[in-house]
């Protein structure tokens, strides 16, 4: 395993857990996750993936820091506004953790570079706010097999599971194609309580170590919700829908599509 | 067939905050349209123009996606759950 004296103190917390061990945080160190979006979602996934000393971290986003997204946001501070978002999250991490291999895109996820970026990693966690990318990030974990992590939030409710293509349901067996453009609020009409990113962005980020682990139970072929208004989690048992179109057994989509809206909520 | 409808917190505005609604009814689509009886403004959320759900909507009988049953004409019996699960697309 040939950890340093000093990583095997950083990490004795895990070590000493029957479940994980030398082995398992040599396992954690060797795998490498990509996360769409450093916003809500991302920021604690990353913040916590790259504490946990997870090996290589990609961080795509084209936005710039803004003031508003502070409230949530926790891997950007305020001397970051106006800063990309990728290359602050490469700053906070690499000051956290840098044993973590973090690379950077200042770009947005599309059907022409998608494949390409991600053909570097293991897993996929998606931290993105609007549908569109959302399935073409359910596509791109399933044309290429790569394991996916699906969160979303909104006002007061976040949502997640686990997606092992192929296996398990897949973000379109659930939700066939977004809603039509203008039938739905956009985030920023409607709303977020900002800690609900870190409570749903950090399930995204225990899934994914879980997988590198291989123990526990995964939240595949679970829809996990929760409402933190009511403190209330609920789960409903989802399974592959023979007739997906994209994981189906005689899939219609068979290549990376953009779509254009930004909606985010029913 | 009495049972018990769930509802997502992005709809409860439409049901004074209810998570959970008694209804009354043989099948899904009867269901739908008792609780837009006494909420209206739900069945507009749930099903399109046709009729048809929304396919970014889900319906659940207990446990099991009602697009794996009979999808509206699923039957019920009494005591059932039915949950309904919108997509959420938020996150930065």
């Amino acid at each position: 395993m040939d950890f340093t004296e000093e990583q095997i103190e950083r990490y004795s917390r895990h070590i000493i857990l029957p479940e994980v061990g030398g082995i398992g945080q040599a396992k954690i160190r060797r795998a490498s996750v990509f996360i769409v979006g450093a916003g809500g979602l991302g920021a604690p996934a990353a913040m916590y993936l790259a504490a946990a000393g997870i090996g290589k971290l990609g961080i795509i986003d084209d936005d710039v820091v803004d003031l508003s997204n502070l409230q949530r946001q926790v891997i950007h501070h305020t001397k970051d506004v106006g800063v990309h978002k990728a290359e602050s999250a490469r700053e906070k991490v690499n000051l956290m953790n840098p044993d973590v291999e973090v690379v950077t895109y200042h770009d947005r996820l599309m059907a022409h570079n998608a494949r390409e970026i991600v053909a570097g990693y293991d897993y996929i966690i998606d931290g993105t706010d609007n549908f569109a990318s959302k399935f073409l990030i359910n596509d791109l974990a399933v044309l290429t097999g790569k394991p996916l992590i699906h969160g979303g939030i909104l006002r007061f409710s976040g949502q997640v599971m686990a997606i092992r293509p192929r296996e398990s349901a897949c973000y379109r067996c659930i939700f066939r194609e977004a809603p039509p453009e203008g039938t739905v609020p956009t985030c920023q009409e409607a709303g977020v309580l900002g800690v609900l990113a870190g409570v749903i962005g950090t399930i995204q980020a225990t899934e994914v170590l879980k997988m590198i682990l291989g123990i526990g139970r995964s939240l595949t072929n679970r829809l996990l919700t929760y409402q933190a208004l009511d403190s209330e989690i609920r789960e409903v048992k989802v399974k592959r829908n023979p007739d997906c179109p994209v994981c189906g057994d005689h899939p219609t989509i068979t290549d990376l599509m953009d779509g254009e809206q930004r909606a985010c909520a029913l | 067939m009495a049972v018990t409808v769930r509802i997502p917190a992005p709809l409860r505005k439409l049901t004074g905050g209810s998570s959970d609604v008694p209804a009354q009814g043989a099948t899904i689509a009867a269901i739908i349209d008792n609780i837009e009886a006494s909420h209206p403004g739900l069945k507009a959320r749930l099903c399109d123009e046709t009729g048809g759900i929304r396919p970014f909507v889900n319906i659940y009988l207990n446990d099991e996606d009602i697009r794996f049953l009979d999808g509206p004409d699923t039957r019920l019996a009494d005591g059932d759950l039915v949950s309904i699960v919108p997509a959420i697309a938020g996150g930065a």
